[in-house]
């Protein structure tokens, strides 16, 4: 019960929150819960975890490159595009726009 | 190696998950405004990390040659793939992430049942029933997701291909499925892995007939609808490996991805249903029609264009789909700087359902360098219609045609319109007279005040600009 209970307060949480982010800013939304999504690859790395023959090895590995994807990409490509929208007048810009690699940190702490 | 130190499902492990998922909050939360929302998505992204890192050490974790491959086929591809996409492509890119979000889910359900059937586990229903669900939904994403690539790709015709009868087909397949999980929730003491199979084929068959009939124009909402599946099919995978992190995030997905169906759905003034099973988009046989008698129309060239511009006190531009397929935001934005320079306001209206994904135009647009504060949505700029002395519509059709509003017999009647008409002047930059996605004639191409400029999009703007630059 506790996991309902945890489930529908994060559907209210949920509507809450992205309701409020902008129609402009809907595209980057989108491929951040891609990303977000990526979160699967723990339920990968789980059943990779205690595979035991030769099929599950494969669709473990293969559930954790998905979520590889998802995560590292999702979080890169958001990154990128949210870059044009933040890229204006201001002059600090390359800065910003080369310190941020998320699917780099994500890469590292993987390893 | 790691050592594995963290307990599954105990506290030290729950907690940092409970801070991953804290931070996947914050972060959309961050994404509310564009100076905000790029710190917002490296919260997420370091939530996702912890999450990561946790599940790596926990306990009994191993293999850890296979997780490495894994992770790092997933990472060369994840990098490689978002540096190399075009921004007209993300469409296809965020298709193909729901894809393999929904096969990860598909393919973890399937190891799930696997090992609990191999240690001659019994499962109590409140594993097994999300697992099924896991399964169904992961694989339905899975394959749906895989022919909406196909169709934004242009890999398979985006008209919709339908067999008769397949609704027919599809209510089998999904009563199919619905027996099958009953079966196996019933016999939850050693349920049958040949059926669990056959449960991800029929429902990656559904997947297939029910995106294939959609036409193009219907994708934004086909995208987003498989986008709250994907995340609803990781909440079902949080329930059945009881982690918490995994319900939350899945869930976050799945509010996400109804949120947006809704709004394109709101968009198109269709419900959700309709556009899932009526294959609009092409029915009606538009095209080539409509071309026998010609209504009476003001055509216009580019210099002339250019003048009523440059005089004009402030400009609409109104982007379509049609734009970024000519490639043509760079030359808009050419335009918009020659006006700016003139001290014309420029400013931008965005439709709903303008590209091919929520917000797509918006993305297409700032990576043209167009200013956050210039993009409007339909609602901010309507009002201001009537005090805007020149409407340019580029690429659009259907989003600005007033039978919307002004004819309740309109196949697109009730559908919210930007109302360029109102404008004291309209210049339409389009190829020909044809009917956009909804096969019907645009009432606002002969409007008094209305001049059509027949040209690709991309040569007329740059042109255009030209122009201006010469007054």
């Amino acid at each position: 019960m506790t996991e309902i209970t945890i489930f529908v307060l994060a559907v209210f949480v949920g509507f809450e929150v992205i309701s409020k982010v902008p129609t402009t800013l809907h595209t980057p939304l989108m491929s951040q819960t891609n990303a977000i999504h990526g979160i699967v690859m723990l339920g990968g790395l789980i059943v990779l975890g205690y595979a035991d023959d030769g099929l599950e090895y494969l669709i473990g590995t293969i559930a954790v490159a998905f979520g590889a994807i998802n995560i590292v990409g999702g979080f890169m490509v958001t990154d990128r595009m949210l870059g044009m929208f933040a890229r204006k007048p201001k002059p600090k810009v390359k800065a910003a726009s080369s310190a941020s690699r998320p699917g780099a940190a994500e890469e590292g702490s993987g390893k | 190696m790691i050592r594995a130190v963290l307990e599954p499902g105990g506290d030290a492990a729950t907690a940092l998950y409970i801070v991953a998922f804290s931070l996947f909050i914050v972060g959309i939360k961050q994404g509310t405004h564009p100076t905000t929302a790029k710190r917002g998505n490296l919260i997420a992204a370091g939530g996702m990390a912890i999450a990561v890192v946790t599940t790596l050490l926990l306990d009994g974790m191993g293999n850890w040659g296979l997780i490495f491959l894994g992770l790092g086929i997933g990472t060369a591809v994840g990098v490689i793939a978002s540096i190399r996409v075009q921004m007209t492509e993300m469409p296809q890119m965020v298709a193909l992430y729901n894809g393999v979000g929904g096969g990860a889910v598909a393919l973890i359900a399937w190891s799930e049942i696997r090992h609990g059937i191999s240690l001659g586990e019994d499962f109590p229903l409140d594993e097994l029933i999300p697992v099924i669900f896991a399964g169904i939904v992961g694989s339905v994403s899975f394959w749906g997701s895989n022919i909406a690539f196909a169709k934004l790709q242009d890999l398979i015709p985006t008209r919709p291909i339908a067999a008769p009868g397949q609704q027919v087909i599809n209510a089998v397949l999904l009563l199919a499925i619905v027996v099958i999980s009953v079966v196996l929730a019933i016999d939850h003491e050693s349920p049958s892995q040949g059926l669990f199979i056959l449960l991800l084929v029929l429902a990656a068959i559904l997947g297939n007939l029910v995106v294939l009939p959609i036409g193009g124009a219907d994708m934004p909402v086909v995208i987003s609808l498989l986008n709250a599946f994907t995340g609803l099919s990781a909440a079902a995978a949080g329930f059945a490996l009881d982690n918490v992190a995994l319900i939350v995030a899945g869930t976050l997905v799945g509010s996400s991805g109804t949120i947006l169906t809704l709004e394109m759905a709101t968009a198109m003034n269709r419900s959700v249903s309709n556009i899932l099973f009526s294959g609009f988009g092409g029915a009606p046989s538009g095209g080539g029609g409509g071309t026998g008698e010609e209504k009476p129309h003001v055509s216009i060239g580019a210099q002339d264009a250019a003048i009523k511009l440059a005089y004009a006190d402030s400009v609409v531009i109104v982007p379509g789909y049609g734009l970024a397929v000519a490639q043509a935001q760079h030359a808009i934005k050419e335009v918009a700087d020659e006006l700016e320079k003139r001290g014309v306001t420029v400013n931008y209206a965005i439709h709903p359902v303008a590209g091919r994904m929520p917000g797509h135009m918006n993305v297409l647009l700032a990576e043209a360098d167009v200013a956050y504060e210039n993009l409007k949505e339909m609602e901010e700029i309507n009002p201001e219609m009537s005090r805007t002395d020149v409407a340019v519509v580029v690429g659009a059709n259907d989003v600005t045609n007033p039978a919307a509003k002004n004819d309740p017999d309109s196949p697109i009647a009730g559908m919210p319109i930007i109302e360029v008409s109102e404008a004291q002047e309209v210049i339409v930059i389009k190829r020909s007279l044809s009917p956009g996605f909804a096969g019907i004639d645009n009432d606002l191409f002969y409007e008094p005040n209305t001049s059509m400029l027949f040209a690709d999009a991309k040569a007329a703007a740059a042109e255009i600009a030209a122009e201006i630059g010469n007054l």
